[in-house]
């Protein structure tokens, strides 16, 4: 299907022409009717359900109906720990799954099997399937998890099958500024500041051996 | 609290109470494994003892030991309210030929705890019922709670994706580190003696 590249032309209204390349229509159709189903397995199915619920409302991109049968989805959400003795499970629902289809790595788990280095645990199902979208937290905001349905979107709209990553947003510790924004304070954060700078100071004129 | 559990034990079946201790009011027996079963018959029935509640059931392994593997019984009697703790020690320094009876008959609910016992430590119950595994699946080698398990061994059911059939790299991308999961090194275990 994926293989049409050169330009054609379709008839159009009466205005003028429609100038585009069918994968690319098929493309833009596709990544906003994205039949999911959700292949929940641990704690993530918790933000999962945030996800869908009206609060953050995955029907906005057209991602909202859940199909419980492989064979009518096309996106496949793995949420959570994926064990030894469930990869056979994954691995048959994947084949089951009728072209074209993407996977979700919802979560630390299924994207590398996170702290679970053991025995009992696929170390991330990219091991068994191949996946799209990875999507790290322990469980990811709901918030990364639509970062990661625009970002399969963008995929799918461009044709590209190499797989992706939810950047963080921003980091929260990375500067002294951005902790005085975490800190929960009546009146401007801001004004904080260079109070903690002066401390800080302090501190380390006591910690090389002067006087304050 | 149950001292006098203890003593009534000691009283019954002297010489195959190994030793006994309570720490924190945690009354324990450690039992020689022959009689492991009498005693327990013993504990569920006398009217004075009636623990009905089998908390639960495990095993400990203990690498510098022999017998190497330690089961541990906990009991709890709802009628009295009182508690003790049992210890078997069976297997050699290998873990090899660790067998004690069955109580299922005695406790029904121990019937899944033994088949965990049996899967994670590698405990055999004589005359259960169903002495299969009940965690891992039946391909599964080895107990995995046994020192001995390599920590990095997995057996996975099906077999992982190669980079040829998949066409591309198949190393973890940013922020997953290529040695994702515990940091820590994978040192062989040390089978120092204690003497």
């Amino acid at each position: 299907m994926g293989d049409v590249t050169h330009s054609m032309t379709l008839d159009a209204s009466e205005q003028g022409f429609a100038t585009t390349r069918v994968d690319a229509l098929l493309g833009w159709a596709r990544k906003y009717s994205l039949f999911s189903y959700p292949f929940v397995t641990a704690c993530c199915g918790m933000e999962f359900m945030a996800l869908t619920s009206p609060r953050f409302d995955v029907a906005r991109f057209g991602a909202e109906a859940p199909r419980f049968s492989p064979r009518q989805a096309d996106l496949l959400w793995v949420v959570g720990t994926i064990s030894q003795r469930q990869g056979p499970v994954l691995k048959r629902i994947y084949e089951q799954m009728m072209e074209p289809k993407w996977v979700f790595a919802f979560g630390t788990c299924a994207s590398s099997g996170g702290f679970y280095d053991n025995y009992t645990t696929v170390p991330g199902i990219d091991k068994i399937i191949p996946v799209d979208v990875y999507i790290p937290g322990c469980p990811p905001r709901p918030e990364a998890v639509l970062d990661g349905l625009m970002l399969l979107q963008d995929k799918i709209a461009r044709n590209e099958r190499r797989p992706g990553v939810v950047k963080p947003r921003f980091d929260p510790a990375h500067s002294a500024d951005d902790l005085v924004h975490l800190r929960r304070s009546a009146g401007d954060p801001r004004e904080l500041l260079p109070a903690m700078k002066e401390e800080e100071a302090k501190a380390d004129r006591i910690a090389s051996g002067g006087t304050s | 609290m149950s001292q006098a559990v203890l003593d009534k034990l000691k009283e019954r079946f002297g010489t195959a109470i190994l030793e006994t201790h309570a720490f924190f009011g945690d009354e324990t027996a450690v039992i020689e494994p022959s009689q492991w079963k009498s005693v327990c018959a013993f504990l569920r029935e006398d009217p004075a003892l009636d623990f009905d509640m089998p908390v639960d059931l495990c095993a400990v392994d203990y690498p510098s030991r022999t017998p190497r593997l330690e089961v541990v019984l906990h009991l709890y009697s709802v009628p009295l309210g009182h508690r003790i703790r049992l210890k078997a020690r069976v297997g050699d320094e290998d873990a090899n030929d660790a067998e004690l009876d069955s109580i299922t008959s005695i406790w029904p609910g121990m019937n899944w705890l033994e088949r965990e016992t049996w899967d994670m430590s590698g405990v055999r119950f004589r005359g259960h019922p169903d002495l299969r595994r009940i965690l891992m699946y039946p391909e599964f080698e080895g107990h995995p709670l046994q020192k001995t398990y390599p920590a990095d061994r997995t057996q996975p059911l099906v077999a992982y994706r190669t980079e040829g059939e998949a066409g591309m790299s198949l190393n973890k991308l940013e922020p997953f580190g290529a040695d994702e999961g515990m940091p820590f090194g994978r040192n062989p275990l040390p089978r120092a003696k204690e003497s």
